[in-house]
């Protein structure tokens, strides 16, 4: 580096060359020269608003194990890169501050949650199903002097499902209607 | 003025003090006529600058909460509620007078009233944002050298460097410059400065599902705009006016201005903002002079020029 | 929804919200869309710059009013009469379509001469059976043809729901294809086109004026507007969304429309149609492959107990002669192939047996009584949030406190979760945690960026979404979840001889996992939705490769397709820009990637485009074949003069004219001869709650509607019964852009939190001024459920109204609030009833009474007391203090 570029490189110097008042270029900070889009260099996947039904489209950046940025995808022909508020917030979503990762358990009558492992829930829930199950049974009914099958259970209801996927949808129909359950409703009814 | 007319609006230090790393000038033209206040912006805003989330408190002022713009709202939504008269009927449509004469023929024939008079209602929703002078009180006033024009001919506040010394705050003609609470450095829009290195769309302007808030190249946005302000007039909206658009105004035209369908004041905007050190120029251009004849003993002449 | 489905046969929107663009006139009604599709909304503003004519109805001035050309403001709960007006008006004035009604809809069909309509018996329509509280619906016949008697059986021996609906959802009342009586001169008095005409004829401006309070030009204006865009040349559109659904005759506020569409001629062509704007990411989806009582996948019915013991049974009666619905055996063998498997054969009624049977209304309000009374032990919320998120939230809560175990889950404790140490009745004594028994799961779940899997939009779309990144914690998605709770009771059950472990023990559970919480393979479950042949394991290309002998499988026969070529359809990311604007490449639409239903109808009868401004699908001669922008909506090598011969069956019964391919007659329906519970046409009744007597007819309420009139769901006591003034106030609900139905996707959200942070109400000054409602303050709302608190907006964006002479005031309330998340505040829902739709069991949110006071509403027991006033007045007589 010469003498004349190492003076060209101390602010003053360029004020005094290209930018005497210092308001454009020689004003440019350390912070501003590396002040680079997060998103730059991180992976995306393309993804569909959780939101309404408009069914906008979404990139979500994420970089290691962690969501950055959720924003429009210009691909999509519905949503032209654009979102609504909602939409634009489902960065915050993710990583919501009131965002639960473990599983909180009450028993009966108590007066406070405490934790349980995923493990256990799973099996404690196969458990229950199947007593709900048995205890709600209907096999069959009279009609007509004889007697009409019936093969459902009413002892567990489910309700859920316009905020999740098709498949996950699909396969709840199909294992609890062969579980013999009935009472299964989603917010389309409400 | 015809589209043909206008031209590159050049800032004291934009783009000569970047010479050949000049990029074209960049801003906002805010069409409020097609905003529909779903604040898209406002949250876009504060996902991508990591701008924080601070007041929780219901304001009854329609269906703004937020205010104003401030270190924490770097767009605001303002919304408008109006009685006005009903204008007429049937606009809009090509056959419009063929539809308004049979309306009228079937009122006539079952003896129905013409449309009464009264009143209807009007919303006004429009996006605000900082308007990136090209005079910018704020800039001039630094002492720091915080704030900054970039090679963008935007205006941003350099966080690395601001020590929250405030004079900038009641420089701005426009109330945008804000201090912080529990950080005391002055936050505003950046115009996504990060984003226009990697020639990413601001957010707000991304987000915007009526492209309300468009993005570009300042002359072109202002070509822009004088087309769907002089189609609006002759859509029967004689209000529809621009606001920032102007380089005669106060502050030397805005790199973000406005479509606007009624006086400013209305949406919270200073009829006449200028900018507060429009005669303290001619000082510091003094100043700079002075300044430029001391170096040159040091250097050869690099004359550079400030406007 | 059954009211698109018995118009058109399919429970679908009929458009895609890109082609709004291309609308000449919009009207929304029983929508915000604005405020609650903003990014769709993108597309009705791309239409009026080109010059549209945008028309928004609704009671309130809204985000959505502020853009269009012309608000029309109506009373809550109107909307057939005001639709109902303009009927008659394109009527009245024989501004109908006469090309397109003629061939198209089925205004020729004569109809039984044993049917008398709501003008002759005073709002209600023969073969009502008061003692049933139901109608028998057989005399709603065409003219010669008898309704299937197991449809009327049902219908008498208790609302199932499950024949009705999906009877509705495909038209498949008709005993035989082609009705045998029709006078295309439209002059026979029991034609239909004679009968909507009597029907409506005091449907007046005037008439409109009385009921709806909206001014009689403006009636006119609306209705001149929609006749002035339709026809060869011009297409006009409606949107809606739960405004219409949500009301004791919601599938009749959305048939209404169908009619107007039908008789304008904008079904099935580019910028008409009728677009349901739903509110949730996969809505549809959750229809379409329904987690609801009354459906299997791809609107199959579920199978009643009484009428179908046997696959043959139940086939007997969901097969129509013609139309695709035809199929209806390769839909239900094929959907049991994908379920029960190797397990499933012919000797077997592939396993039909296996399915439980319905008795009668196992909905969600239905079920919410049952669990009330202590007789369901279990429950899962998945994603949902009842206690603020559905009417009579208490209901909710004190029904949750009977269960033994409930499992929630969600993305945070919401307050369905919290209900038994934080709600309303913790706070007033009257309910504790220690007096509450309910073992309460709360399991975190996976967010959309965090699995793989499809939504199903509002345009029928689905849109794949990609996993970005693992889920922390304990949170797993729903297929996890689902699939391994499976695996562990398949597991426990293992070896068991019990009869009842038979279905669950043969159902096909094997799909592959992956990662390193082992979850299931979306796109494995994908391809069984849309189907493989079993003897290769290859994907089907579409529904019409389904087969009736075992060979096919298939999970729901609309989707089939979304899979084929053994290609992921719905995860096609074709850019839109390197597309024409259908973007048929862009993810996949059911049915078989076609983006306007019924698309045959933009051409004529004899496949010509009816103009070249409206140019879509039409016949080529040359190449043989229905061609043109999208992917034609019918037999595509069908001729436009193809007649069916003698004995055809299915889609081949029909004529190369018929362009509604699902319905038995291949025609739209003006008028539904079976299918619904209330009727055959729309008429207008009053909501439950309201301030006024019915002007057109006795009958004051939907006589069918569902009630449930038990103490913890007491009416408002409306005109004439005692206590009726306590409740002088319209009330109405709604969603604001800034958050998301009942917040548990919003509240928890600081950047939406802070745009509408409290509860408020809206008001007219004249309304603040009459209670001593202070803007900025507070006010108490109260019904015979509840009192709630809320913030006072006072607006004139919400206007009273005149009516035969009485103010009518209503109080505007956003629902999103409750005692959980980043912002708390009151549920609206706290102050609803349950009284639902009799054919979709939805409830009526838009339209109730209430009363509204200054100040906030009074804590603990002393809540209690103010409602129990209130309740005291509905007994003895008068008002509260």
């Amino acid at each position: 580096m010469t003498v004349r570029d190492k003076l060209m490189s101390l602010p003053l110097a360029r004020q005094l060359t290209v930018d005497r008042r210092g308001l454009g270029r020689a004003a440019k900070s350390k912070g501003s020269e590396s002040f680079v889009p997060r998103i730059r260099d991180a992976e995306m996947a393309q993804s569909i608003c959780p939101y309404c039904a408009v069914g906008c489209g979404q990139r979500v950046y994420h970089r290691d194990g962690e969501v950055i940025q959720i924003e429009g995808d210009p691909d999509s022909p519905i949503s032209r890169g654009r979102l609504c508020p909602k939409g634009a917030a489902s960065e915050q979503l993710v990583n919501s501050p009131l965002r639960e990762h473990r599983i909180k358990y009450r028993r009966p009558y108590a007066t406070e949650w405490e934790d349980l492992s995923l493990d256990e829930a799973m099996d404690m829930l196969a458990d229950r199903v199947i007593a709900a199950r048995e205890n709600g049974w209907e096999h069959d009914m009279e009609m007509d002097g004889g007697r009409a099958k019936l093969n459902r259970t009413l002892g567990f209801a489910h309700l859920g499902g316009a905020t999740l996927d098709n498949e996950e949808n699909y396969l709840i129909k199909k294992l609890f209607t062969a579980l013999g359950a009935i009472q299964i409703e989603n917010q389309a009814r409400i | 003025m015809s589209s043909a007319e206008v031209t590159v609006i050049e800032t004291p230090a934009w783009p000569d003090t970047y010479g050949s790393d000049a990029k074209p000038r960049v801003g906002f033209f805010t069409d409020t006529s097609i905003c529909i206040g779903c604040k898209a912006c406002e949250v876009a805003c504060k996902e991508w600058n990591g701008v924080p989330a601070t007041s929780y408190e219901f304001t009854g002022h329609s269906y703004d909460n937020t205010g104003d713009l401030g270190a924490d709202t770097w767009r605001h939504v303002a919304f408008v509620e109006q009685r006005l008269p009903v204008g007429g009927v049937a606009e809009g449509a090509p056959d419009s007078f063929v539809a308004e004469a049979h309306r009228q023929e079937v009122l006539e024939r079952s003896g129905i009233e013409a449309e009464r008079d009264g009143e209807g209602m009007r919303w006004l929703m429009a996006s605000d944002v900082c308007k990136h002078c090209t005079h910018a009180a704020c800039l001039e006033v630094c002492p720091t050298g915080s704030l900054f024009r970039t090679e963008f001919g935007t205006v941003v506040v350099q966080q690395d460097i601001c020590n929250g010394c405030g004079y900038c705050v009641p420089a701005c003609p426009f109330g945008v410059l804000d201090r912080r609470d529990g950080d005391g450095r002055v936050w505003k829009c950046t115009l996504c400065y990060d984003r226009l290195g990697d020639e990413l769309e601001p957010a707000c302007a991304k987000a915007c599902p009526t492209k309300s808030i468009q993005f570009g190249e300042h002359d072109e946005l202002r070509a822009r705009a004088q087309e769907r302000v002089e189609r609006l007039r002759a859509d029967g909206l004689a209000e529809a006016r621009l606001y920032g658009e102007d380089p005669g105004d106060g502050v030397g035209g805005a790199g973000a201005f406005f479509l606007l369908l009624d006086e400013p004041e209305v949406y919270g905007l200073p009829p006449d903002p200028v900018d507060t050190t429009r005669d303290l120029g001619e000082m510091w251009k003094a100043a700079g002079l002075a300044a430029g004849a001391i170096a040159a003993g040091v250097l050869a002449s690099f004359a550079g020029g400030s406007r | 929804m059954p009211s698109l489905g018995t118009s058109f046969g399919r429970g679908g929107a009929t458009d895609f919200q890109q082609d709004l663009q291309n609308s000449d006139c919009i009207v929304i009604q029983g929508s915000n869309m604005a405020e609650n599709h903003p990014v769709g909304f993108q597309w009705v503003m791309e239409a009026k710059e080109r010059g549209a004519k945008l028309i928004h109805v609704d009671p309130r001035f809204t985000r959505t009013s502020a853009m269009a050309d012309l608000h029309v403001p109506i009373r809550a709960g109107s909307d057939i009469a005001f639709l109902g007006g303009i009927v008659n008006y394109i009527l009245e004035n024989e501004r109908d379509f006469r090309e397109y009604v003629i061939p198209y809809t089925n205004a020729a069909t004569i109809v039984n001469e044993d049917f008398a309509d709501t003008e002759d018996l005073d709002g209600l329509f023969s073969g009502w059976d008061s003692e049933h509280g139901v109608y028998d619906p057989s005399t709603w016949q065409y003219e010669g043809m008898t309704a299937k008697s197991a449809a009327g059986s049902r219908a008498q021996g208790g609302r199932s729901g499950g024949g009705e609906q999906s009877h509705g959802a495909h038209g498949a009342g008709l005993s035989s294809g082609q009705p045998p009586s029709r006078d295309p001169t439209l002059e026979h008095p029991r034609c239909v086109y004679q009968v909507l005409k009597r029907h409506y004829s005091r449907y007046t401006p005037e008439m409109v004026e009385r009921i709806c309070g909206v001014p009689r030009e403006q009636l006119i204006e609306v209705a001149e507007a929609l006749c002035a865009n339709s026809g060869r040349e011009r297409t006009s559109a409606f949107a809606y969304a739960v405004g219409w659904t949500q009301h004791t005759v919601g599938v009749q506020y959305i048939r209404t429309a169908a009619i107007i569409q039908l008789l304008l001629g904008n079904i099935g062509r580019t910028g008409g149609g009728i677009l349901a704007l739903r509110g949730h990411a996969s809505i549809q989806g959750s229809t379409d492959i329904p987690t609801l009582f009354n459906l299997l996948p791809g609107y199959l019915p579920m199978p009643d107990a009484e009428a179908h013991q046997t696959l043959d049974d139940y086939i007997e009666e969901h097969r129509p002669p013609a139309g695709f619905w035809g199929h209806t055996r390769s839909y239900t063998v094929s959907l049991l192939k994908a379920w029960f498997g190797d397990a499933a054969t012919e000797e077997n009624d592939f396993c039909f047996e296996h399915l439980p049977r319905l008795t009668g209304d196992h909905s969600h309000y239905a079920t919410s009584f049952e669990m009330r009374d202590g007789k369901v032990d279990g429950y899962f919320v998945m994603g949902q949030n009842p206690v603020v998120g559905t009417a009579n939230s208490k209901l909710h809560r004190l029904a949750l406190a009977e269960l033994k175990w409930m499992v929630i889950r969600d993305f945070s404790e919401n307050e369905t979760a919290a209900f038994w140490y934080d709600s309303p009745e913790i706070e007033s004594g009257e309910r504790s945690p220690e007096t509450i028994g309910t073992e309460v799961f709360f399991m975190p779940a996976a967010a959309h960026v965090e699995k793989d899997g499809a939504f199903t939009n509002t345009q029928r779309l689905l849109q794949w979404h990609d996993k970005a990144v693992e889920p922390k914690g304990d949170c797993r998605s729903e297929l996890w979840f689902t699939y391994h709770l499976g695996r562990r009771i398949r597991e426990k059950l293992a070896g068991s001889e019990d009869p009842k472990d038979r279905p669950v023990l043969d159902l096909t559970w094997d799909y592959p996992t992956e990662g390193a919480h082992g979850d299931p393979d979306a796109e494995a479950v994908l391809k069984e939705i849309s189907g493989y042949r079993l003897s290769d394991g290859g994907a089907v290309s579409g529904y019409t490769e389904l087969t009736d002998d075992g060979s096919t499988a298939c999970g729901c026969w609309i989707y089939s397709g979304s899979y084929a070529d053994e290609v992921n359809q719905a995860a096609r990311k074709k850019p839109g820009q390197e597309q024409n604007w259908l973007a048929l490449e862009w993810a996949w639409a059911w049915p078989m990637n076609r983006r306007i239903l019924y698309n045959r109808a933009s051409a004529d009868p004899e496949g010509r485009p009816w103009s070249e401004r409206k140019k879509f699908v039409w016949w080529d001669e040359g190449e043989g074949r229905w061609t043109g922008y999208d992917v034609p909506d019918f037999v595509a090598t069908k001729r436009p003069d193809y007649v069916p011969p003698e004995g055809a069956e299915a889609e081949e019964a029909l004529r190369g004219d018929d362009p509604f391919i699902m319905q038995a007659d291949g025609v739209g329906w003006l008028y539904v001869p079976a299918g619904l519970q209330d009727g055959p046409l729309p008429t207008h009744y009053e909501p439950q709650e309201s301030p006024l007597p019915n002007p057109l007819y006795g009958q004051q309420v939907n006589p069918t509607r569902q009630e449930f009139p038990r103490p913890e769901n007491a009416y408002n006591p409306v005109d004439g019964q005692p206590g009726a003034g306590s409740f002088p106030y319209v009330m109405t609900t709604y969603r604001l852009t800034e958050h998301h139905t009942a917040g548990g996707m919003s509240r928890t959200v600081p950047f939406l939190s802070e745009l509408q942070p409290e509860m408020f109400c809206e008001v007219s000054p004249e309304l603040a001024a009459e209670r001593g409602l202070e803007h900025g303050g507070w006010a108490t709302v109260v019904t015979m459920r509840q009192a709630i608190e809320a913030r006072v907006m006072v607006t004139e964006r919400i206007a009273p109204q005149t009516i035969d002479g009485q103010r009518i005031h209503t109080v505007g309330l956003p629902y999103h609030w409750g005692g959980k998340g980043v912002v708390k505040g009151d549920s609206a829902n706290e102050l609803l009833s349950i009284v639902l739709d009799p054919n979709v069991h939805i409830g009526e949110y838009k339209a109730a009474t209430c009363d509204i006071r200054p100040g906030r509403r009074p804590r603990g027991q002393a809540r209690l007391e103010l409602v129990d006033s209130y309740r005291a007045q509905a007994v003895e007589g008068s008002g509260p203090e």
